[in-house]
Formats: C-alpha cells, structure tokens, sequence
C-alpha cells in the first residue's frame, strides 16, 4: 500500500484517536505481505534458518489471518537479487525479511524493495549502507569468539596451546576470529599455533586437523568455531589416537554438541556457544506482528550469544530441528 | 588412420612398433616430476610432511578422489565429461546411510546391515551411470549438459532427504563401519589398497582390452570409429557406468570416515576428479590418456593442500592461488603437441 493512501485513511478516520492509534488501525485492516529471502540449505546451520523460516510461516499464517508469508531461498548473491526482484514485483510484499548473502553485493537490490514502500528486516549480516533497511536483527559474531577464547583461556588455567579452525572468507568470519584473538592477547601463555580456513565443512575441517595433528605435538584446544567442523576434528583426533587435546570448542548450538553437553559424554566437549538459526524465527515473527499492528521495530535487536554448559543445555535442545 | 597410442611410461614394455617419442615421454614424466619437486619443497618447508603417518594421511585422503579420477579418466578419454560426481557420491552417501540405519534393525544383523549398504553404494553408483549413459547417447544429450542438471538434482534430492541437515549412521552401525576408512593391512589403510586396486583394473581394461581401445578410438575420432564397426553406444555408456561404480566405491569408502552426510559432502569433487585426469596428461578433448598420470594427478592435488597446512609461511587467503600456480605449472611441464 501506498503512503498516500495510508495517510488519506489517516485522515479521514473519524474517532480524534491519536496519531500513533490511528496509523496503527489504518494497517490493522490492511494484509501484511510478508517476503523472506533465505541462503539455500547447503549446510547443517543454513538447514536450521530453512526449517526455523518455515517453522515461522507455519505458526504465524495459523495466528494471523491476515498475514501471507511467501519464503525464496537462492543459492548464491546473484540468485538472491533476482528473487528480490520478484518478490517485489511478481509477489508485490509490503514486508521483507532477508538474510543476505553478502553485506555489499545484496545491499543495492535491498534498497530497491525498500523504496518500493516495503518495510525491511535485515537479518544476520548487516548491509553496508543502513539506509536500505528499516530494522537489524542478528547474531552476535562479537561473543561467538570472545566466549570460546573466554572459556579456553579459563579451562587451561591460562597456558597451553591452541589451534582454531575458520569458516569461509567472510566479515562475519573476521569478526568471530578477531575476537578470539582478543581475548587471546590478555593472557600471553596461552598461544595461537595457527588458524587455517575449513569452509564450516565437516570433511575439511577432518583433513585440516590431521595436518594439525601432524605438525604440532602438543595441543591442548581446538576451537573449531563451528559444531559442524566439531565433527570432523573429533574424528581426526580419534584417527591419530591423540590424547593431548582437552578442549574441543564447537559452536552455534547444533543439537547433536548441545546433546553431547546434557549427556557428559565426552569431557573435552562441555561448553558450547549459542547461535542458534531461531533467530530467523524471531525476525520474521517480530516483522510480521509489528507489521500487523503497524508498528516499528527497534533498529537493531541482537540475539545474545551465550555460554552453553550443562546447566542450561536444556533450552537450547531442539531435537525437531535438522540442526 | 593412426592407432591411438598410449602414453603410459610406468610399464616399459612398449609395444616395438610403438617408437614413443622422447617428448611423449616427457609428457608422462611431467605430473611425477611435479609431484617430486613438491614432495621436496613440503620436505624443505616442515620436517612432519616426509613422515609415513603424513604420507598415509595424504594417500587416504587422496583415495575418494583417486577412485573417482580413474573413472572419470575413461568418460574423459572417450570425449565426454560427468560433472555430477560429487553430487552422486552425496546422494548415495546419503542413500546408505539412511538404508544401512533401516537394516540394522530390520535384519536384526548390523554385519549384514553394512554389508548390503555396501553393496548398495555401487550399485546405485552403476544404476546413475546407467542413466547419464542412456541419456547422453540415445537420448543425445550433450554430456556437459546432462551432468550439469544431475548434478542439482542429486544434490537436491540429498538435501530434501536430510532436511537440510545432516545423515547421520546410528552409532553402533558407526563403529561396525568405521574400520573401512580406519582400519590398516599391512600398515597401510585399507582406502589406499582399494584405490590401488581400483587404478590397477583401471589400466588393464585402458590399455590391455579390446574395451579401452575401443574407448580411445571412440575420442579420438567417433566417426571413424563407427566405420570401424565398434559400438559406439554400448562403450560409451559403459564408460559412464564405470564411472558410476568408481563414484559408488569410493562412497562406501567415505561414509565409514566421518559417518555422515549433509549437502557439502562431495562439493567439488567433480572439478577435483577432473582436474586430477587433466594434471595427469590426459586430454580435456578426449582420445588418449592416462591412468598413472590420473592417479599421480589425484595424489599432487592433496599434497599441495596438505603442504599449505603444514605451514603458515604463506597467507590463508593465497591457499587457492598456490593450487592454481601449481597445476598451470606441472600442465606446463607435461604439454603435449597441441
């Protein structure tokens, strides 16, 4: 819908309401078109934001009667514009809510929905230019490095050594591992071998901690930054019958790492840290009820990553979930 | 017409008539040479890379890729190419894992369990490569193009069974499995001794079968071929559903390593089988080839990732481009008359 036309209904509305209530019944009889634009499903994490979107659509279209919820997932930046486009012009949404691929390539077709009147939630990764959105939900990449290096520093008593394991070439990847690196310049006895890419790949992350293994004697951690890679580093050290290595430090909360911390049944895996792909969840339902209301989300809303342990393993357990 | 001449150098029992050329030589020598030079470097660069742990690590990694590679060395040489096998050997990872953690219970015997998943890899393996055959030749399909929509489609279809997550083997079906990858003989593990028995065949039906002549002569020149009355047809869909069966075995190989799978098992591996035939001096357009080369191709692939993760001297973000100095350099050594 139109500004003008909002306005218009605006105007005429009879009861001297307030502004805010009179906006807001405007939308109320209005139908939020909600789009959501989603990475495909080439890994176990990407697998939970398709599962939690399609969760959201589910539980929200039964909720709201007026609510049409239409989910794209594209299998690279380019294919993402395209379906951006098309939300916006074949679909017609008044809403979007988007995971992009990359901040700078993504931003440009953003800012193109926007300007068609729709109301825009960047989830995850920010875009370069924050005008092209309305609101900013994400993860919290900062602490997904800050609180392994925390606990590892911690656990080892402040010495020892660490190998870490990083994703794919990313901001998002700087960030956690800049992070980590942080916490590691506060305590000089504990020190970082290397840290290699493993593309959030279990196979890789198998041959990278064999070539680890192989050229460092003494490893006392691991921060393999993702419980994916977590995977194949267990399998590696299992392979070089190891039994240096104290901590394996995953990451993101995936169900099989948060059930391995409820069960104790490996002493090298008892903390996690939480990102859990249910924030794609919470965006789209934050979006479409305020949307419904016609109210505004908060510019930015971060989802706290936290330490998971044993004692709140419970409430991040999500057995449903492929990840 | 010129009979396609094989360019294999590690048995040195050329035929007399054969007179191979010294650049033809040089041509099969040029991968091994690589292949030293940078065994030499990773030597010079990290002590750890010259141990026999290292080298096993390597050559078992190696192996998926390996067996893979000898396959497609033959869809290669008959002029076509399947860019579908990473996602093939996904999908029937995927397939077994799902099969063997049905049977377990079902048959009320793990052994026979893992047996038949076993069983199962490579006969999915030959049914796939069955089913490109058949469309690339009777339906005529370009090869490139019905891989290319296999290849989304495997995929696919893995991701849909695994919801996008992972497949993963239910423990004691795990532990049953596993001595596949980890498991030695004679201390040297058992994936090495499939992949070297897998080349050895390989290069028999290459280079001592009516078959693998049939195959070069089909490269070379198709037309000729079918005036010399060989059944175009039939061999080239036997090249694919050899291929199959490779991508089938080195699947069952994988599956015990890590015990799942989710939609990154595999991905590129179809660049990395094709570019190990290509390093080892066989020709993108078809027509001769070899299986030494292939499998010396497959092994100098792992040996420059594992050398860049043996040291930090170079920046992370560079790994990708030593791969692509090193392969232009090793295909620069072994030029053929083009």
């Amino acid at each position: 819908m139109t500004r003008n036309f909002s306005r218009r209904i605006a105007l005429t509305a009879v009861a001297a309401a307030a502004i805010g209530l009179a906006s807001a019944s405007a939308f109320a009889d209005e139908k939020v078109n909600l789009g959501v634009s989603i990475p495909a499903a080439t890994h176990s994490f990407m697998g939970g934001i398709n599962y939690w979107a399609n969760q959201a659509k589910k539980d929200l279209e039964k909720a709201h009667k007026g609510l049409k919820i239409t989910i794209k997932t594209a299998a690279n930046a380019p294919e993402q514009a395209n379906q951006l486009q098309d939300l916006s012009t074949v679909t017609k949404i008044n809403a979007l809510v988007v995971f992009p691929f990359e901040s700078a390539a993504l931003t440009k077709p953003v800012a193109q929905v926007k300007a068609k009147g729709a109301y825009v939630t960047v989830v995850d990764r920010g875009l370069t230019d924050t005008s092209a959105q309305d609101a900013y939900v994400a993860g919290d990449n900062t602490a997904f490095g800050k609180i392994p290096a925390e606990y590892i520093v911690k656990t080892l008593g402040g010495k020892g050594n660490v190998v870490a394991l990083r994703g794919i070439a990313t901001t998002l990847d700087n960030e956690r591992m800049d992070a980590f690196n942080a916490v590691l310049k506060g305590s000089p006895d504990v020190k970082l071998l290397d840290a290699k890419y493993a593309n959030w790949n279990r196979d890789d992350a198998f041959k990278v901690t064999q070539d680890y293994l192989t050229r460092f004697k003494e490893i006392d951690a691991i921060w393999a930054a993702d419980d994916d890679m977590a995977v194949g580093v267990e399998k590696a050290i299992a392979q070089a019958k190891r039994t240096d290595i104290k901590i394996i430090f995953g990451g993101a909360g995936a169900k099989g790492a948060v059930k391995t911390i409820m069960d104790g049944s490996d002493p090298r895996i008892k903390a996690d840290v939480s990102y859990s792909p249910k924030f794609i969840y919470d965006a789209i339902k934050l979006t479409a009820e305020a949307r419904l209301k016609g109210e505004k989300l908060p510019a930015t809303t971060i989802i706290p990553s936290v330490l998971i342990t044993k004692d709140n393993a419970k409430d991040f357990y999500h057995p449903d979930s492929p990840f | 017409m010129p009979p396609p001449k094989l360019t294999e150098s590690t048995e040195s029992t050329h035929r007399a008539e054969a007179r191979p050329r010294w650049t033809e030589r040089l041509r099969a020598v040029g991968p091994v040479l690589g292949l030293v030079l940078l065994c030499i470097v990773g030597t010079a660069l990290n002590s750890d890379f010259a141990t026999v742990d290292n080298a096993m690590n390597v050559l078992t990694r190696t192996a998926f890729i390996g067996i893979i590679a000898v396959g497609m060395c033959f869809v290669i040489i008959s002029g076509g190419i399947d860019l579908s096998v990473g996602s093939m050997a996904a999908l029937i990872a995927g397939s077994v894992i799902m099969f063997i953690n049905w049977a377990g219970p079902a048959f009320g015997s793990p052994l026979l369990a893992v047996v038949t998943g076993a069983v199962l890899a490579v006969a999915l393996g030959a049914v796939f490569g069955l089913a490109h055959g058949l469309l690339i030749t009777k339906g005529r399909i370009e090869p490139f193009i019905v891989t290319l929509g296999t290849l989304g489609i495997f995929r696919a279809y893995l991701t849909y069974f695994a919801d996008g997550g992972a497949l993963t083997l239910d423990n004691n079906l795990s532990d049953l499995y596993a001595p596949v990858y980890y498991a030695s003989l004679f201390s040297i593990p058992i994936p090495v001794w499939v992949f070297v028995i897998v080349a050895i065949i390989g290069g028999i039906i290459l280079n001592r079968t009516a078959y693998g002549r049939y195959v070069q002569a089909i490269g070379s020149n198709e037309q000729v071929a079918r005036y010399a009355a060989v059944d175009v047809d039939r061999v080239k869909i036997m090249t694919y559903v050899l291929l199959g069966v490779c991508v089938g075995i080195a699947t069952l190989l994988y599956v015990p390593r890590l015990g799942s799978a989710s939609p990154t098992t595999g991905i590129l591996w179809e660049l990395e089988a094709i570019a190990a035939v290509i390093v080892g001096g066989t020709a993108l357009k078809g027509g001769a080839g070899s299986i030494t080369g292939t499998v010396i191709g497959a092994i100098l692939l792992s040996v420059i990732s594992n050398i860049l993760n043996l040291t930090s001297v170079i920046s992370v973000y560079l790994n990708a481009a030593v791969q692509g100095f090193v392969i232009i350099s090793v295909a620069f050594l072994q030029r053929g008359r083009r």
